[in-house]
């Protein structure tokens, strides 16, 4: 598989997920530059983390208006796999390519720990190879997490399960101390309605290899490859 | 605009003496214009000349076979790790900004060593920064409410502690590790060392020499500004409140944005080889990068102001040459190559200037509106300030902690409160607050994460700065890296030499329980004011005992910082010669943390229990006497580097063997403090921690007082675990190896339970724990 990486200025996870994809994975991966018009042909593209333009204005504000944004919403628009990781979940959401927003935690302070994670739903192609019950251990690193949408957004997204991911404990109940930043029912991440398009705050790259303490983050990556490989013959040509 | 005229006042205003005026007659067979005045002021302060610390520094070993770029040669130490890479680090203080402005103050501090890092051509791949600051808790003897100093502390320690995961987290740089520490001779003088490691190819080493003559001088990176304006001159005087008013405009504003993108961009212009040097404009800004870079390549350099970006209108030369705007560099680029460079930056979108030339002349010339406003020699500029021999006399109250005895400390009977309180103390309970803000593990490289004794983090292919018209390659193989920062700054008070070695021994100590080798050391030297006899005292016996150490430990030191003046109207800070060591972990099996693994393993004590030829027995200095009894007196520990040695190379071997499954340094509060360090300080992931629990009987060491037992910090231990069936084998090879080991008890249940000669005690694990975990977020939640 070909994965294309955002690089906008100060991305600063880009480098991890190119490892991550090429090195632990075994797959391709681009850096395609922020001021690309053109995504190329990827099977997949991953919105890194980062604090690009340096978070000023708003996280993510910014970065929705560099030119490869256009041609973002164009690819996912035809379906194509899009996964915002930190800082590029508060992209798509800024871009309006992934409901609701990420605003300052609770805490008014930056956090930076694993949390343990579970799958709301499975049935999507960034969730299709997590086992069932299994509570993911993934780190998350940063100041504005905390998810939040109205009501009646919520009620939708949980309505189409749009919501991927909760906060939870070890053992998989989702409470209000696990959490690390105060989100909207403990939300972690979310995808769109076609469910092409996901986000989360955690870093699943951070937690792919033994040696860094949890692979659970892999198993994201591994349901990208699984669902492209079984849908492949099918978007060959958009 | 007419300038000032020179007057002797105005000499004194820029912290120049009479005899350094003098001096500077001499060189230029005139008197200087009011912007050379400045230009001298920042280039002969202490911060930017060592004058006072420089015939001390000279004592440092700083060689060994790995070394590639020794210190004082560059902006840092580069040292070999093997298969063509190298390692650049290097600690700095931002001491006087964080007093003033703590948020910013240590931003910058960030900001300006990870600059020291990239300007060698290294990709910056870790942080770890040694903090102190006044006490955030009330003391129990006083009354309740929070004093205005204590409010102050925990501003300070906010803002610093802000600022650092302000700048790092926002460049994309982990933070993991360091210590924070909390004592009253800190108040208002809190001590902010930044350290910055980063990775490169040995041919990919940059130098900060202006070489070629003729060669173009570029300036990259945000305009100059008012900001910063004589930063290291105002780091080189005593802290007052005149001062630090004065001086709030003397802090710069960070741009940890911007920096990332200047880095990318040197790193990227690194390679395509258009480089002959660089440096970073830090301290005295466009004066010291220009004036030091031709004086290493011996040639001169002429500027011209008009072309240097500018904030606003009406700078005047003198500001323009002292600010120090932050994220700036100088490259110095082979003729020629003008367009790649050119592409490089605005690819970036970084402003770039050509600002002058490399000359032969020998001179550092500046011009502004056509007339040459600097025309100075700058090899004498750089390097021929004067080099001052202080007059050293021992503090007088030497002879009165040399004096406390034991016999006026009652011992204890029943330790169970005393434990409690130490690992509520701030300076030895959890640091989680700090380091949870810290982004510690982006770039993929974090092994070992803040919360054991020594971090470690794995240096891949993304570590190492692009090779042009290559993609990156998998290497040879990862490489590990260890790196511990530490100074327990009482000892040195107490003792400057003793103390001094300890921070060495505790360094390397840490590095081995990780199961690192000492590659070099980086030290940042935090004292009073020199002028001083006795600080002079302090800091002389201290270079002595951190020289010896050093050497012991095969760890020469590559560079590193002097922060004096380090003192307000209230007196000095206690002498705090910080270090940072650096290792190198051989394979993946070998890392090693600190705490238990498992039910029913061995606890083994490696090291004399207790040194009996101390007669404090380790309590002079310690935690125990401050928190239990108010007091800060009695002699240091000692410290036998022979001995202290054989025990970490006895250590290594027995991880090498793979027998040990946790090993755990005994320092501030002691054996027991340790012991529960072992028991509680995994934590597996938010609000989820490994307790677990262990019985020690501590019974066969007879004739010795509880609280020296317990809270005693002897040097030379280390707490180890290994599987029941090898603790007798462990125990035999350790004694081979020449070093004492004792079977103290086993692993398990949930409860910390310790028997003596004279008594059992029980700790409940989850209480402790909670006491350890939340002691510095209660104080900061105010």
């Amino acid at each position: 598989m070909n994965f294309a990486i955002l690089q906008f200025p100060a991305s600063n996870c880009d480098q991890d997920a190119v490892h991550v994809v090429r090195h632990v994975l075994g797959h391709s991966a681009q850096m395609i530059w922020h001021k690309e018009s053109s995504l190329g042909e990827p099977d997949a593209v991953i919105v890194p983390g980062g604090f690009s333009y340096g978070d000023y204005l708003r996280t993510g504000a910014i970065a929705q208006f560099s030119p490869v944004m256009q041609a973002l919403r164009g690819y996912a628009e035809a379906g194509g796999l899009v996964l915002g990781i930190c800082n590029g979940f508060q992209i798509l959401c800024e871009a309006g390519l992934l409901p609701g927003a990420l605003i300052r935690n609770r805490s008014l302070q930056f956090r930076c720990e694993q949390v343990f994670l579970k799958t709301i739903s499975r049935d999507s192609p960034f969730t299709c190879k997590v086992p069932a019950d299994k509570t993911l251990k993934i780190p998350v690193a940063h100041g504005d997490g905390c998810y939040y949408a109205d009501a009646p957004t919520i009620a939708r997204m949980e309505e189409k399960q749009q919501i991927l991911w909760r906060y939870s404990t070890e053992q998989g109940e989702v409470s209000g101390m696990a959490s690390p930043n105060g989100s909207v029912g403990n939300i972690a991440g979310v995808c769109n309605e076609s469910r092409n398009v996901a986000g989360l705050m955690p870093h699943p790259e951070r937690a792919s290899e033994a040696i860094l303490g949890s692979e659970d983050g892999r198993l994201l990556f591994e349901s990208m490859i699984d669902w492209l490989q079984r849908r492949k013959p099918a978007c060959a040509t958009p | 605009m007419t300038e000032p005229r020179i007057t002797p006042e105005l000499v004194q205003k820029h912290n120049l003496t009479p005899e350094e005026y003098e001096k500077i007659l001499g060189i230029l067979g005139r008197e200087p214009n009011y912007t050379e005045l400045g230009v001298f002021s920042v280039m002969w302060s202490e911060h930017c000349s060592y004058k006072n610390t420089r015939p001390l520094l000279k004592t440092f070993p700083t060689k060994s076979p790995k070394i590639l770029v020794g210190a004082g040669e560059e902006n840092a130490g580069i040292i070999d790790i093997g298969d063509g890479l190298a390692i650049a680090f290097k600690i700095e203080s931002h001491n006087h900004p964080s007093a003033v402005e703590p948020f910013q103050g240590a931003a910058t501090g960030v900001g300006g060593i990870i600059r020291d890092i990239f300007t060698m051509g290294a990709r910056p791949v870790c942080a770890v920064n040694s903090l102190r600051f006044g006490p955030i808790t009330q003391a129990p003897s006083k009354s309740s409410g929070v004093t205005a100093e204590i409010a102050n502390n925990r501003r300070l320690l906010s803002g610093v502690v802000g600022g650092i995961a302000h700048y790092g987290n926002c460049f994309g740089i982990p933070t993991i590790g360091g210590e924070v520490y909390f004592d009253p001779c800190y108040e208002g003088n809190p001590l902010v060392n930044a350290f910055c490691l980063g990775v490169l190819r040995h041919d990919q080493i940059a130098r900060g020499s202006a070489t070629g003559v003729g060669n173009p001088v570029f300036y990259v990176g945000p305009a100059t500004g008012r900001d910063g304006l004589a930063g290291a001159a105002f780091a080189s005087q005593d802290l007052t409140d005149e001062s630090a008013q004065q001086q709030r405009g003397a802090v710069q504003v960070g741009d940890p944005f911007m920096e990332k993108l200047v880095c990318e961009a040197c790193l990227e212009l690194l390679a395509t080889g258009a480089v002959a040097g660089m440096q970073d404009m830090g301290a005295a800004g466009l004066t010291c990068s220009t004036c030091e870079t031709a004086a290493r390549a011996d040639t001169g350099i002429e500027i011209e102001l008009d072309k240097v970006p500018q904030r606003g209108p009406g700078m005047t030369p003198y500001e323009i040459m002292l600010s120090e705007s932050q994220e700036r560099m100088l490259v110095i680029v082979h003729k020629g190559r003008e367009e790649e460079v050119k592409r490089i930056f605005d690819k970036w979108d970084l402003p770039w200037s050509e600002i002058g030339t490399v000359t032969d002349s020998g001179r550092m010339v500046v011009k502004h509106g056509g007339t040459v406003v600097v025309d100075l020699p700058a090899r004498q500029l750089a390097d021929d300030a004067p080099v001052y021999h202080r007059e050293a006399r021992e503090p007088a109250y030497l002879a009165g902690v040399r004096a406390f005895s034991l016999a006026t400390v009652p011992d204890l009977t029943d330790p169970r409160e005393a434990l409690s309180r130490l690992l509520a103390w701030p300076s030895i309970a959890s640091k989680n607050w700090v380091f949870r803000q810290y982004d510690h593990m982006v770039r993929n490289g974090s092994v070992v994460c803040p919360g054991s004794d020594a971090a470690v983090i794995r240096i891949k292919h993304d570590s190492v700065p692009p090779v042009p018209g290559q993609p990156p390659q998998a290497l040879a193989q990862d490489k590990l890296i260890a790196v511990s920062v530490d100074c327990n700054a009482t000892y040195v008070y107490l003792d400057p030499y003793e103390g001094s070695k300890i921070a060495v021994a505790e360094a390397a100590r840490n590095l081995a329980c990780s199961g690192a080798v000492p590659l070099g050391t980086t030290d940042n030297l935090n004292f009073g004011n020199p002028h001083n006899p006795e600080i002079f005292h302090q800091l002389a016996e201290s270079v002595r005992g951190l020289s010896e150490a050093c050497r012991v430990f095969r760890a020469p030191v590559t560079g590193g910082n002097v922060s004096l003046y380090n003192q307000n109207p209230n007196g000095a800070i206690d002498p705090t010669p910080t270090i940072a060591m650096v290792g190198q972990i051989e394979r993946e099996e070998h890392i090693t943390t600190q705490w238990f693994k498992e039910d029913g393993d061995a606890i083994l004590l490696l090291g004399a229990p207790v040194d009996g030829s101390d007669p404090m027995l380790g309590l002079g200095g310690s935690a125990f006497l401050k928190v239990a009894h108010g007091t800060k007196s009695g002699t240091p520990p000692r410290c036998d580097l022979e001995k202290e040695k054989q025990l970490h190379e006895a250590l290594l071997a027995l991880i090498y063997s793979g027998e040990i499954k946790s090993a755990h340094d005994c320092s501030d509060g002691g054996l027991a403090v340790a012991l529960a360090e072992c028991c509680f300080s995994h934590q597996k992931a938010r609000d989820t921690f490994q307790l677990t629990g262990a019985s020690v009987d501590l019974s066969s060491v007879s004739d010795l007082r509880l609280d020296a037992l317990l809270f005693g910090e002897s040097q030379g231990r280390v707490l180890v675990s290994v599987s029941a069936l090898n603790a007798v084998k462990v125990i035999e090879r350790a004694r081979i190896l020449g070093v004492a080991a004792l079977n103290l008890g086993i692993t398990g249940g949930t409860a910390l339970n310790i028997r003596t000669g004279t008594g059992e005690w029980s700790w409940d694990l989850r209480e402790l724990h909670r006491l350890w975990w939340n002691a510095i977020a209660e104080a900061m939640r105010i």
